[in-house]
């Protein structure tokens, strides 16, 4: 039987290899974006599970407005990346480094 | 509560989001040749705002009739206050912007809306009295201040800046997130008074994970130690007025979502949060006063100012009385005006082709070149400094005081001494300029409204700043015992 424990030790792996890709990653911004994503992503089976787990449907509402920020934030980032990789020519995180720090 | 009485209750945030979307269609329309008049409008639908949430800042408004939405959205005076003061920022930010973009030839009609978008986000935040307002809020203000960061798309820093504050407030973003999914799951709601109700009884492992989350997130956005990593590098890189528009308004949103979030939602488990918020405290003062040591960029050396500054400030919400939330916003206000003062000041640095100049050697001499903003620069880095007949040793002193009552005596102690190393690097600059030969680099001419700001934020923080105490500790008093505080 999948109990609720199942589902938050799942989001809980997802949640950490989210963060450690955001970290760990020394090659490419788009694995940081999808590192993102991911964080995004455990957090949505966190709140719909909660909400079946309850039985209150205040989690899935919270979910959709997730998904839907989520959407906005890629869109933003990408076209950051894009005005970023015009007048840098790379996008490898180890080149992000005009500014010491 | 019906339909109207809520729209009434948020009549500031619709002024800001109507105006914001006409607004937008203008922008499409006319394209650049509007930016001018589209700015201006903004700074008036800014101050429609200011005027309508005034009122109940100055009345103390608080309780249930306050509550919009079945709970969802608090107009308490609270609010209220940290309003008027985004709202100022924001409008000071339009104020200065529009000369410095058109020197580079990049003004911009989206500019002023992405602020007002902005402004509107943090309004919410404030506001915010449920997880999901909070989130909505929260990503509003932080979406347009990507784009603002990166506004000068042909600039490497300006982008690079742009991908950083993303990536890092993406992932501050998700963490919060995270800690509000724990925290949904283990209370089962999530307003902030169902909150208080479930953890009234002690908080269970997932209750505290969650907690522990929501306030990692929160210390990045306010760029508290030790996740104030992205703070100097997107302050330096942003164009200037975005970069006195990020180390002013959005502090005090963050700051007041925070300690929304920390007495009314965990106020009854404040033994919980506390020793996170004063570790985070006295670090950020720490780092904010090693790291500031030692920088050649003005607007690097004000990132660490600011994060020195936003370890005085948790020190009032760690108090977790009336008495420290109210100097909180005391400390607040008057930090905003010497942050907005500071960085007109650099604005107004400019070598004979105009180029910004941002090094700390180009105010070498400036008390001969240049009296007037050398005298202003020099109040606001005594006043950031906390040295006494200048009004930022006041903020510093009513949150000490708040401290003490509230037998914090060591917290107290150690940051006033760490306050000590921060006079050193403000008193620096003033070195540089008073006493250095003059580097005669600050050539371009003075635009008036810059220099009308600067002299205003610097007669706020003189000595006459003094006349304000009555009025401001009276309004931030009571907003600060509009929030339901725990009962010790």
């Amino acid at each position: 039987m999948i109990g609720i424990e199942h589902y938050i030790v799942v989001s809980s792996i997802l949640f950490v290899l989210g963060v450690l890709g955001i970290f760990m990653n020394r090659k490419n911004i788009i694995v940081v974006l999808m590192a993102i994503e991911l964080i995004l992503l455990a957090v949505n089976i966190n709140l719909v599970a909660f909400s079946a787990f309850l039985g209150d449907l205040t989690g899935q509402v919270f979910a959709m407005f997730v998904l839907t920020v989520a959407a906005g934030e890629a869109a933003i980032g990408l076209a950051i990346l894009v005005i970023y990789f015009r007048s840098r020519g790379t996008i490898a995180v180890d080149d992000a480094n005009r500014m010491k720090g | 509560m019906d339909l109207s009485t809520s729209l009434g209750l948020i009549a500031p945030e619709l002024v800001l989001s109507l105006s914001g979307l006409v607004l937008l269609l203008f922008a499409a329309w006319g394209g650049d040749k509007l930016a001018r008049t589209i700015s201006i409008a903004t700074c008036i639908a800014l101050g429609a705002a200011f005027a309508l949430v005034a009122p109940a800042v100055c009345a103390g408004a608080s309780g249930p009739d306050r509550m919009a939405f079945g709970g969802q959205f608090s107009a308490d005076a609270f609010a209220g206050l940290a309003k008027l003061m985004i709202y100022a920022a924001a409008g000071a930010t339009l104020v200065v912007a529009p000369r410095f973009f058109e020197r580079l030839g990049a003004m911009r009609a989206e500019f002023a809306l992405l602020v007002l978008f902005a402004a509107l986000g943090m309004s919410v935040m404030v506001s915010a009295a449920d997880l999901v307002t909070l989130y909505i809020g929260l990503e509003l203000n932080s979406l347009s201040a990507y784009v603002l960061a990166s506004i000068l798309r042909d600039d490497e820093r300006s982008a690079e800046a742009g991908l950083k504050y993303f990536v890092l407030g993406a992932l501050a973003s998700g963490i919060l997130l995270f800690g509000m999914s724990l925290t949904y799951g283990f209370t089962g709601t999530t307003s902030f008074a169902g909150i208080a109700v479930a953890t009234a009884g002690g908080l269970n492992t997932g209750m505290l994970f969650g907690l522990i989350f929501v306030l990692a997130g929160l210390a990045f956005k306010i760029s508290a130690a030790p996740f104030h990593m992205w703070t100097p590098d997107v302050y330096t890189g942003a164009p200037t007025p975005v970069t006195m528009f990020f180390a002013s308004a959005p502090k005090v949103a963050a700051i007041a979502l925070l300690a929304r979030v920390a007495l009314e939602a965990f106020g009854t488990q404040v033994d919980a949060w506390r020793q996170v918020v004063i570790f985070a405290a006295l670090l950020s003062i720490v780092v904010g006063a090693l790291g500031a040591i030692g920088q050649t960029n003005i607007k690097r050396l004000m990132a660490y100012s600011s994060i020195n500054n936003v370890g005085f400030i948790l020190i009032g919400l760690a108090a977790a009385t009336v008495a420290g939330v109210s100097g909180m916003m005391v400390y607040l206000a008057i930090y905003v005006v010497m942050t907005v003062g500071s960085f007109v000041a650099v604005l107004l640095l400019r070598d004979a082709e105009g180029r910004q100049l941002e090094g700390i050697a180009d105010l070498a001499g400036l008390s001969t070149t240049r009296p007037l903003v050398a005298w202003c620069l020099l109040a606001l880095m005594f006043s950031l400094a906390g040295i006494p007949p200048l009004f930022g040793f006041w903020g510093k002193f009513v949150v000490f005081q708040a401290t003490v009552q509230a037998d914090l005596v060591a917290l107290a102690a150690i940051g006033i001494a760490a306050s000590v190393i921060g006079a050193f690097y403000y008193i620096k600059i003033v070195k540089v300029m008073f006493f250095d030969d003059p580097a005669d680099t600050v050539k371009g001419e003075a635009d008036w409204a810059h220099t009308v700001l600067l002299v205003v934020c610097a007669l706020l923080i003189s000595p006459l700043g003094y006349f304000l105490i009555p009025w401001l500790g009276n309004i931030a008093t009571m907003a600060a015992s509009s929030l339901a505080l725990p009962v010790v």
